[in-house]
């Protein structure tokens, strides 16, 4: 029987000529990748069962870009425990204050992840890199220990969902509806241990951005991965990236899927997610008056130079709703660069709105911008379960940069053509 | 391997920031974290569970984040053993990981309510319901799960194979 495109994958980097699903192996990494808040436990495992090395100081990657710059004195605590680690052990990929980016924006701009590759994270989104036609998935603290360690990582073979996607996106509609608009379709448990394979004619559509956003919240289906096809847009982003040959794989024709779904771009509508489950989404016939408190746009998901540059256009010349707060968050420091010199900080700043040094910051309630009891939020990040942002009694709407910046504008839910 | 305890009742997609909010990842101690176990959807559940409890809950428990906090949060808070009807991919691992016993049963999950004293044999996936009278029938760990449990999680299954990097 043919094999899905990330069975494909893991049987050649297992050094399998076949994988069937449900089957346990064991793969070597080319990539381990931790956080400032992930690392710290994980390092401590590590030394505590005597290791004294990490399998490959190339390919274990630290970012330091949750609770950072440093929020408190916990979190300078569990920098400097990274950092100190990073020197011990000469990490090349040891990104601090200055450097950093959110690590899904930063390991591909970088070049650390190319098609074919393996990789593991410690961090749920890590799914990102699918985009690329590599395999990989979020783990936990233990995972990037042993990770570490050894240089491989054991799996059960998953089966696939494939997403064949047709047609093209209408103005103002990206990879962020596409994804709601999946996961509002299957629920958050829809892709359970599942691989998410997207497929067709209409991936030549996405752009990269699109792609990465799309593949980043896989997980919020349940999904093991998330995976795009390689394509001429692939190997036009990656080339000039890295100096490693890249591997390309394909779904046989012959793969089994254990769920086919048909997907229209050009009827994807801007789509929304309701407090508290990334499923509970509506589009713009069913929401109602949303007032907004607060705008976050950035993130692993949303916080790259597209999706600035979507924000940019609508709020050029038009300012920030009185009494909405709104946060931008280029994802890398490459990104914020790109958005000073195109005009875009000055765009946000005169409309009133503040800019930040990249961070996961508000996203995961941390800091930059946290609600307080009745607030709501539109933001361009991945989760909005209950008490993500701040208070329990607080609410967060995903969205596109799109919807997130006619929001900023008009002060509750909008589209870009409401203002 | 056998847990045994008064259980405690949660829903569906039991998410990773309701176990353990972000706003306290600034450690990984297991006693600071276990004071916050809970705390966004149930502020009592720390104060009334004890060594021994069990959880049982619906679909999808442990969405969310891959943060290992979440379950080294539930294990030191004392519970012994989470049953639910299905568990999130990354929950699922890191518990293994760790060491903390979890159990996939739809019809437990179904019939088990607030405050029955349920115990759960690890080796023949049997969950018995003293306080009903029942008992219902999961699915063991497959033998390479078990490995690592037994091992005492992954970390020391690794090292007892000698690994080197």
């Amino acid at each position: 029987m043919g094999m899905t495109m990330s069975q494909k994958i893991l049987a050649r980097k297992a050094g399998l000529a076949h994988v069937a699903k449900g089957q346990l192996i064991e793969v070597p990494l080319d990539g381990v990748l931790g956080n400032d808040v992930t690392t710290p436990p994980a390092v401590a495992e590590f030394k505590k069962h005597g290791f004294t090395k990490v399998f490959d100081k190339d390919r274990v990657f630290i970012t330091l870009d949750h609770f950072t710059p440093n929020k408190d004195i916990q979190a300078a605590t569990q920098c400097k425990a990274c950092r100190e680690f990073a020197g011990e052990q000469a990490i090349t990929h040891f990104y601090d204050i200055g450097e950093v980016g959110i690590e899904h924006a930063l390991l591909p701009e970088k070049g650390l992840v190319i098609p074919g590759d393996v990789v593991i994270g410690a961090d749920s989104h890590t799914c990102t890199y699918g985009a690329l036609g590599a395999f990989s998935t979020g783990v936990g603290s233990t995972d990037m220990a042993a990770g570490m360690a050894s240089g491989k990582a054991w799996f059960k073979v998953p089966e696939a969902i494939q997403f064949r996607l047709t047609g093209k996106l209408n103005k103002w509609v990206s990879g962020k509806d596409v994804i709601l608009h999946i996961i509002g379709m299957i629920g958050v448990d829809g892709a359970l241990y599942k691989s998410m394979e997207f497929t067709g004619e209409g991936v030549a559509s996405l752009a990269m951005d699109d792609r990465f956003t799309i593949a980043n919240m896989a997980i919020e289906a349940g999904g093991k991965n998330g995976i795009f096809p390689v394509d001429e847009q692939t190997i036009a982003y990656v080339d000039g990236r890295t100096s490693r040959e890249y591997s390309v794989f394909e779904a046989d024709s012959d793969a089994e899927y254990e769920a086919v779904y048909e997907i229209d771009l050009s009827a994807i509508q801007p789509t929304v997610a309701f407090p508290s489950l990334p499923e509970n989404t509506r589009t713009p016939g069913q929401w109602g008056e949303v007032k907004v408190d607060q705008v976050i746009i950035g993130s692993c998901t949303n916080g790259r130079i597209s999706d600035l540059a979507v924000a940019a256009e609508i709020m050029e010349g038009k300012k920030v709703a009185k009494g909405l707060r709104c946060i931008v968050i280029p994802a890398t420091q490459a990104v914020y660069m790109e958005a000073l010199q195109k005009g875009y900080l000055e765009t946000f700043i005169k409309a009133g709105a503040a800019v930040s040094t990249p961070t996961c910051g508000p996203c995961l309630g941390g800091h930059m911008g946290i609600l307080a009891e009745g607030e709501t939020a539109v933001s361009t990040t991945n989760r909005n379960f209950v008490g993500r942002m701040g208070h329990t009694k607080s609410g967060v709407y995903l969205a596109s940069p799109a919807v997130a910046a006619a929001s900023a504008i008009a002060g509750k839910l909008a589209t870009p053509d409401q203002v | 391997m056998k847990a045994e305890g008064k259980v405690f009742r949660f829903g569906d997609n039991i998410d990773t920031d309701v176990i353990i909010p972000a706003r306290y990842l600034t450690t990984f101690d297991p006693e600071q974290l276990r004071v916050h176990c809970m705390e966004d959807i149930d502020p009592t559940f720390i104060q009334r569970v004890s060594g021994g409890d069990i959880i049982v809950a619906g679909k999808n428990f442990g969405c969310g984040s891959s943060r290992e906090h979440a379950p080294i949060a539930i294990k030191a808070a004392g519970v012994s053993c989470v049953i639910a009807e299905s568990f999130a991919r990354i929950f699922y691992r890191n518990s293994i990981n760790i060491g903390m016993a979890i159990v996939e049963s739809k019809e437990a999950s179904e019939k088990i309510r607030e405050g029955d004293r349920v115990s759960v044999d690890f080796d023949t996936g049997l969950i018995t319901n003293h306080t009903k009278g029942e008992s219902y029938q999961s699915v063991p760990f497959p033998a390479f799960i078990q490995d690592i449990i037994r091992g005492g999680g992954l970390m020391a299954s690794i090292s007892e194979k000698g690994v080197r990097a």
